[in-house]
């Protein structure tokens, strides 16, 4: 079939490789894969301020813009939540609802899509290294997303997966990291704790705004654990 | 005086790097979470008792005229005194009037978190009279003239041997800092309050409207014993708490049991109908109970936040809210703290003042999954948002938005500002850490990574 | 116009807008059924067995995690060796009670002096009284509950005053679950309701203190319970 991708603003200016993963991957399984020129942005930032009307603007374009798509894959959990579960809530009331209600049926995150779509769950890749699986709580409690990764990195040569003892946010939120500081940091610190306290080598993810929220406390306090996007690991294909 | 908003940040600040408070938080929720998942566990079907209980409190509070009106009319028939309250004043002055009348001195009190939040017993005592609460807890914090920090825990945030210098410093009576020990003084001293006391004042967890009972949660029997000794008895409830029959009790009680404490049911769970009855050997002469609206109609009346009158304050929400484990309860600044707090307390006492409450969340959504009567707390916090800025915007933040949404769906504006962005980076160090670095927010604490010398969509064009 | 009617008029013009039934999509807003069952409720609470047997051993399994005492006896007599037995190792002098044929013959077994509650009594006497055996209305297999009311267990204060609290419930008064004790709560008392009943689950308790277990915060600091 033919993936539209939607790389959101964040992944597309700091995390190319993951999206990069993804085309491969998907091109590997015999998928044509395209990617529009706009949209950068899901809208979410300015949705989640309570700016509804300024959300919609960013939004209406990501709606035209996937309109005739034939299935939409999100390389991001919490920006896969905004068009699946929060455009037709968004959109409620306005000309679009139809199509946002169109475009969230058709749109999956990335796990979601290979799992629950295609039903493939072994991509032939290698990572020999002990992970965790951190959730977003996007994934986690909008998209009801828990089983599909796992899925997939049991199907990993060579990887170990070790759960940490609690499920909880990591502290990102968006622009609650910017505007509650010391909470966002605290509630980081305590993740890392928890991934530290695996023995781990690498934090896994299907967030890179989670990931970019860790990893940055983490190489600020010059600690050891790496952060690494899902599509990354299941696109290694070499031992590295 | 420092603004709400002004108040939380710079308490907030001060709480997160408290790792010891942290740590004693998160060690007693941890312990918490341990029994609340063995008694869910318990359950034949916890989601499906979740649906009940929510689609029972639908009905009472989209039907609350028909079902207030069948509970006064209950507790009328046996004797009992019904008063009504637009607001806390009301409450405060019909509670002054009642004891006034009855000539009552010594007050003996069970916990109620709405006479917290009609902060009755600062009235009370302004008044003249004595107030004792009853609850160890509360008993605690009343000693060290705090509030509570927690819906159902009002001690949580401290150690024994902080209760014992409280006790030795105002009781003059603490032989240890054991547990059990101070317990017992506790329990010395209370005594001889219920003896005494001339009124009891109790909350209520929930009304039976059906029969006109109100039923009354508890481990201590605190509230049993304010209930069976004084000659006069006060209730103070909300009018949101009607359930519709006796027999729902039979899902909510160990509802809140589990969430609440994690055990399967309470120590005492009490229906209390009316005053002494003829032929009962004991009991109040007179039973008086104080309904209270106080902003409650107005949150009726939003049919989007309607559910979050659904609340049974057990505080499962709180217990599972990763900002209330580093910020605590007291940094919330107002009686309802965690994401109900946050909820309700701008629609309460003004969403202006209060908004900041419900930006203070990452919007992970485990106080929704957690609430047992299904209110979609995350999503509130959301609309609180999106009210508070189409009431009062920020005119920045607007012109932001506004700003961003071409650069965003431009592919020309967003390759510039790709670049822009990278070029900016390279500048950054030279303002890094300090007060005029624009990323200042993150970077206090945070390494932020570096703009990919190619972007995704650089890279996608070439490939073309 | 009074308060009342000032929030009852709040409260009716609130409703005159729906709100969204819990649990189906967005828009819908009337419920598809009626309030749940007491058969609704059962296939969600925590299961109970059928047979007598697995009630009574249900209720032993709670009654032994809530720290209360569960004892069943086969008659009178073993009821009241036990009594006098509980009296010696626990050195009663005095106890309090109310009237009622268990309660009768448990205090002339024991041959203390004894306050009956009936008709008045005084509460400083109730206080220096170190046990209250009472009658119960239910026991609560689900849960390990005693249901005590202020009609049949000697008014508000003797099941939770005396330090220790000690219930007389005969075999047909174990119920299974709440369910089944709420319904008997209304068949027997109608339309007339004692002022006060009471679900008591274990001796008195608070975790206020660091979350460590205390018994006996301001009620009784055991409970008791004979089946008999």
């Amino acid at each position: 079939m033919t993936v539209t991708l939607f790389i959101p603003c964040f992944v597309d200016l700091f995390y190319p490789q993951v999206g990069m993963a993804m085309v491969r991957i998907l091109e590997k399984l015999g998928h044509r894969v395209v990617c529009p020129d706009a949209p950068a942005c899901c809208g979410q930032p300015a949705f989640n301020t309570g700016y509804w009307d300024e959300s919609r603007d960013v939004a209406v374009r990501v709606l035209e813009q996937f309109r005739d798509a034939e299935v939409v894959v999100i390389a991001s959990g919490s920006c896969g939540a905004m068009v699946k579960m929060f455009y037709p809530e968004l959109f409620a009331g306005t000309p679009q609802e139809g199509l946002a209600r169109q475009v969230s049926a058709k749109c999956f995150e990335f796990a979601q899509f290979l799992v629950d779509q295609l039903g493939v769950t072994d991509l032939g890749a290698q990572f020999p290294h002990k992970v965790t699986y951190h959730d977003g709580c996007h994934s986690l409690r909008e998209m009801d997303i828990h089983e599909a990764p796992r899925k997939l990195l049991q199907r990993i040569q060579g990887l170990e997966l070790v759960e940490m003892s609690q499920t909880i946010c990591c502290g990102f939120g968006g622009t609650f990291s910017a505007k509650f500081p010391m909470i966002s940091t605290a509630m980081g610190e305590v993740k890392c704790d928890l991934a530290a306290q695996t023995g781990v080598e690498y934090i896994v993810s299907s967030d890179s705004s989670c990931l970019m929220h860790i990893q940055g406390l983490i190489d600020r306090r010059k600690g050891r654990l790496k952060t690494i996007h899902l599509a990354e690991v299941l696109a290694m294909t070499a031992v590295r | 005086m420092n603004s709400p908003a002004t108040q939380f940040k710079h308490d907030a600040v001060r709480l997160t790097a408290d790792r010891r408070h942290r740590q004693i938080i998160n060690t007693a929720l941890d312990k918490y979470a341990v029994k609340r998942d063995e008694k869910k566990g318990l359950f034949q079907d916890w989601l499906g008792a979740r649906q009940l209980a929510a689609e029972t409190k639908w009905e009472a509070v989209n039907h609350l005229d028909r079902y207030l009106d069948q509970f006064v009319r209950g507790l009328e028939a046996r004797g009992a005194k019904v008063h009504w309250a637009s607001t806390g004043e009301q409450a405060r002055d019909l509670i002054l009037g009642i004891l006034k009348a009855r000539n009552a001195r010594t007050v003996v009190k069970s916990k109620a978190m709405t006479a917290e939040e009609i902060h009755l017993n600062q009235a009370l005592e302004k008044a003249g009279h004595t107030v004792v609460e009853s609850d160890l807890g509360e008993f605690i914090v009343q000693l060290r003239g705090e509030p509570p920090y927690h819906i159902v825990f009002p001690a949580m945030h401290l150690t024994r041997s902080e209760i014992q210098e409280t006790f030795q410093q105002k009781l003059g009576d603490a032989p240890s800092d054991n547990p059990e020990e101070l317990t017992m003084v506790a329990r010395r001293v209370l005594r001889q309050k219920y003896l005494q006391a001339d009124a009891g004042i109790t909350g209520a967890n929930f009304a039976v409207a059906d029969l006109g009972l109100i039923s009354l949660t508890e481990n201590e029997g605190n509230a049993r014993l304010t209930a069976a000794l004084p000659r006069t008895m006060i209730t103070l409830l909300g009018i949101e708490k009607v359930v519709p029959r006796l027999e729902d009790l039979a899902l909510f009680l160990p509802m809140l049991a589990t969430v609440g404490a994690g055990q399967l049911i309470s120590g005492y769970n009490t229906l209390y109908g009316g005053p002494r009855q003829p032929g009962e050997p004991d009991g109040p002469e007179e039973f008086h109970v104080v309904l209270l609206d106080n902003h409650r109609t107005a949150l009726l009346a939003d049919a989007e936040q309607r559910d979050t009158l659904h609340c049974i304050r057990c505080g499962a929400c709180l217990n599972v809210c990763p900002i209330y484990r580093n910020i605590g309860g007291h940094s919330y600044g107002t009686t309802y703290c965690g994401p109900i707090g946050a909820v309700i307390t701008p629609n309460l006492r003004g969403l202006q003042d209060w908004k900041h409450l419900s930006y203070s969340s990452s919007l992970c959504g485990a106080c929704t999954e957690a609430c047992p009567v299904g209110i979609n707390l995350h999503h509130h916090l959301l609309q609180n948002r999106r009210n508070a800025s189409r009431q009062k915007p920020s005119w920045w933040q607007k012109l932001a938005f506004q700003a961003f949404a071409p650069m965003a769906n431009c592919r020309v504006l967003w390759s510039l500002v790709t670049k822009v962005g990278r070029a900016g980076q390279k500048l950054h160090p030279l303002v890094l850490g300090t007060r005029l670095d624009p990323a200042y927010a993150w970077t206090q604490t945070r390494d932020l990574p570096p703009i990919a010398k190619t972007s995704f969509k650089e890279w996608w064009r070439h490939r073309l | 116009m009074s308060e009342r009617d000032s929030i009852f008029a709040r409260v009716r013009e609130a409703l005159t807008v729906t709100a969204p039934f819990p649990g189906l999509p967005h828009d819908a807003t009337r419920p598809p059924r009626e309030l749940p069952t007491a058969a609704d409720h059962r296939r969600v609470l925590p299961a109970v067995g059928a047979s007598l047997a697995e009630r009574v051993a249900l209720f032993a399994k709670n009654a032994a995690e809530l720290r209360a005492d569960f004892k069943v006896v086969a008659d009178g007599d073993e009821l009241a060796t036990e009594l006098r037995r509980l009296r010696d190792a626990e050195g009663w002098t005095r106890l309090a009670s109310h009237r009622g044929s268990l309660t009768d013959s448990a205090c002339a077994t024991l041959g203390l002096p004894v306050l009956l509650t009936d008709g008045g009594y005084d509460k400083h006497e109730l206080e220096t009284c170190p046990v209250g055996i009472t009658e119960c209305d239910a026991l609560v297999a689900q849960t390990g509950s005693v249901v005590v009311t202020s009609r049949t267990a000697g008014g508000r204060a003797l099941s939770v005053l005396p330090p220790h609290h000690v219930a007389l419930a005969r075999r047909d008064q174990l119920v299974a679950d709440l369910p089944e004790a709420l319904a008997r709560l209304r068949a027997r008392y109608g339309a007339d309701f004692p002022s006060m009943i009471s679900f008591i689950t274990g001796p008195s308790r608070t975790g206020d203190i660091e979350r460590i277990l205390v018994l006996g915060a301001h009620g009784p600091k055991k409970l008791t319970i004979f089946l008999a």
